[in-house]
């Protein structure tokens, strides 16, 4: 297995940061939205919600329907993102970070997806068919998780070695 | 440097070196990169913060507005002191609504409310400590209705049912002569609410009451004069009042942020045959039930001419003028309740009113396109009222200034004027974007200056008002929380007899002028219509 690793990090300098930067860039993004939240007390997900259309419609209609459970979505999401945000800047837990912030991205993807005959109230800044930044940035963070860079530029360094000496 | 990383990268993981030997300085302070990144969201997100505090504060400040903070919370003690016996006049669609407000619900209502998760918001209402002792219904269905919700209802507080007698009054003539009632809510058809309470207040009773108060000038004195000669509680009962955002929206008629204000523009908007009063069929299409068998239908016709009995005209009745004003009585009477709670405005000089029924075809006497404008000269002021029972198109409710105008819904936008002569300043400056609203109060997350285009958009559309820091509040349940509170501990209700009479002649001067076909004036000395 550690053979088998080795040789799929073994990335030439300009792979290795553009990675590098991929993964910042996009921990940047994700931990920015979490703080922007975080930081205006009347931010909820219910203007977004509202707006669902598609498969996760239903679900969407049952978060805003109750109270409840929408301040539990919101605490998730706001937290959530800074969380992922935060491992993919530092390296630190990176890969449990991508693939929870693609599946993230996708869960909002998958409440607005840009599909032909679904109209939303909000306009979009670009022209989109089913592809849209979103389902690219999940699709990006989940090349990232293929594509490990946390162990040599990031703090899963130092959490390999704890593992290893263990 | 280039080449060296890469020699890094590939030797080091081959050779295996990197588990085994120390990390040197460099491969430490590469993984360690991270933090400098961190480090540089963290003072731009502060700046940015920081930025949009200043726009938006300078703003509310400029404003004068940086004290506008209405209470999110209203204490009260609505619920100290005896127990008070309620008694139903009416136990329609309205007084289940009115039921719930005072802290009871239909079993069976409850248990599906559970089931999608929207009991508790109703289960956070405050306990007013009252019991439902009387219901009178002409028709047994209704009455039953009621009998069980005060009797083996679910409360707000949690229990289910009461061991207090709970009785069936035939006329509301026995239940006012009870001693054992306090005070009675009346949710009957608009005919009866005058003379129920007149009759009411003499008997001693506090009455709430449904609007509209009266059909005609002489019951309108009637129990103008007896409420005035009683030292009983009255409330009309409106709630659009109540909302949270009406305090603000008075602060901010208060502190003159609109300028003069000389048009108020209020419309309902409907376009569904319930919402033109078409209520005789079920979901299925079936004729509701109802006969002369389980309706005393004399009493129901109480003073009114003689008809025959009718489903449609027992659950229609809003169609007729024999007992009720139609759009004016059921609608209008809410947007003048609002208005005249904001800018006091009182009864008009005049009133004009046209419009036909252009789209409901059937036996109605009310039109169902309706335009009155009333005229204040002594204020400067028009207040217009459009209404359509064929058009859902949202109209809003909006006061006009010379400076800014404001359209009051659930939530509250202002927008500043472009030729405005208050905020000229800050319009050039680009403090103040005209182009959309510049403040905007949602019931629960207080008043936000709007700056960035974003925010613009969500208030624009309304997607401001939020669920999450204000639970969403019952407005029914304040109107008679704040009756009950002043039956109990004294004080002013919203809605008196002095703004029911303002609000009864206003609609009475509408209907006259739309019936009459002319243009009707108040004629304050003689104190009539004229």
């Amino acid at each position: 297995m550690n053979s088998k690793m080795k040789d799929s990090k073994s990335y030439s300098g300009i792979q290795l940061y553009s990675l590098v930067v991929l993964r910042l860039f996009i921990g940047w993004h994700l931990l920015y939205e979490g703080i922007a939240k975080l930081i205006n007390p009347g931010w909820s997900s219910v203007g977004f919600l509202r707006e669902s259309k598609w498969i996760m419609s239903g679900f969407a209609n049952w978060v805003t329907s109750n109270s409840g459970i929408l301040n539990v979505v919101d605490f998730l999401n706001t937290w959530g993102l800074i969380a992922i945000g935060t491992g993919l800047i530092l390296g630190l837990f990176s890969r449990v970070a991508s693939i929870f912030g693609t599946i993230l991205l996708l869960m909002y993807y998958l409440n607005n997806p840009p599909l032909i005959g679904l109209e939303y109230s909000l306009p979009s800044e670009g022209n989109y068919l089913v592809i849209n930044k979103t389902l690219i940035e999940a699709v990006a963070l989940f090349a990232l998780s293929v594509f490990p860079t946390s162990h040599i530029v990031g703090f899963d360094l130092f959490v390999n070695r704890l593992r290893q000496k263990k | 440097m280039k080449n060296k990383n890469k020699q890094e990268q590939n030797t080091k993981p081959k050779t295996g070196q990197v588990q085994n030997t120390n990390l040197n300085r460099r491969t430490l302070l590469k993984a360690m990169a991270g933090i400098p990144v961190l480090g540089l969201l963290a003072y731009g997100a502060s700046e940015k913060k920081a930025y949009n505090k200043n726009q938006s504060a300078r703003l509310i400040k400029e404003l004068g507005l940086d004290d506008l903070q209405a209470p999110q919370k209203i204490q009260s003690r609505a619920g100290e002191g005896d127990l008070i016996r309620i008694g139903f006049i009416g136990f329609g669609n309205r007084a289940n609504q009115l039921a719930r407000g005072l802290g009871f619900m239909n079993k069976a209502t409850a248990q599906s409310q559970k089931e999608n998760g929207r009991l508790q918001h109703w289960m956070e209402q405050e306990y007013l400590n009252v019991e439902i002792v009387g219901i009178c219904d002409v028709f047994d269905l209704h009455a039953e209705n009621g009998l069980d919700i005060a009797k083996n209802g679910f409360r707000v507080n949690g229990q289910t049912g009461t061991d207090v007698p709970v009785k069936r009054y035939r006329t509301y003539q026995e239940m006012l002569a009870d001693d054992s009632i306090d005070a009675v809510v009346v949710a009957t058809p608009d005919h009866h609410h005058a003379r129920i309470t007149a009759d009411g207040v003499r008997a001693g009773k506090h009455v709430y009451c449904e609007k509209s108060i009266a059909l005609s000038e002489e019951e309108l004195n009637e129990v103008y004069n007896a409420v005035k000669n009683s030292d009983r509680v009255f409330q009309l009962g409106h709630q659009i009042t109540q909302n949270t955002v009406f305090q603000q929206a008075k602060e901010i008629i208060r502190k003159d942020i609109l300028g003069k204000i000389t048009l108020v523009e209020t419309t309902t908007n409907r376009n569904s045959a319930s919402g033109a009063w078409i209520r005789h069929l079920d979901n299925n299409g079936n004729a509701k039930p109802g006969s002369l068998d389980t309706i005393d239908w004399v009493q129901w016709l109480g003073d009114r001419p003689k008809m025959p009995f009718t489903v449609d005209r027992f659950y229609n009745w809003t169609k007729f003028f024999d007992y009720d004003h139609g759009m004016l009585g059921q609608l209008f009477s809410h947007e003048y309740d609002a208005v005249n709670q904001l800018l006091r405005i009182g009864i008009p000089h005049s009133a004009v009113s046209s419009g036909g029924i252009y789209f409901w075809k059937d036996n109605r006497e009310i039109p169902d396109l309706l335009q009155s404008v009333f005229e204040y000269p002594d204020k400067e002021l028009t207040l217009m009222y459009s209404a359509s029972l064929a058009s859902s198109r949202q109209r809003g409710r909006v006061f006009m200034g010379h400076d800014a105008s404001m359209e009051l819904g659930s939530s509250l936008k202002i927008t500043a004027d472009y030729d405005s002569t208050k905020y000229k300043q800050q319009i050039e400056e680009g403090l103040i974007d005209t182009n959309g609203p510049m403040l905007s109060v949602s019931p629960g997350s207080g008043i936000d200056a709007i700056t960035s285009p974003t925010e613009k958009y969500y208030a624009s559309r309304g997607l401001t008002d939020t669920y999450v820091n204000g639970r969403p509040v019952d407005v029914t349940h304040l109107h008679l929380k704040e009756w009950i509170d002043v039956i109990r501990h004294g004080g002013q209700v919203s809605d008196d007899i002095e703004k029911a009479y303002e609000e009864g002649i206003t609609i009475l001067m509408a209907h006259k002028s739309y019936v009459e076909k002319r243009r009707v004036e108040w004629d304050p000395v003689g104190r009539k219509i004229v």
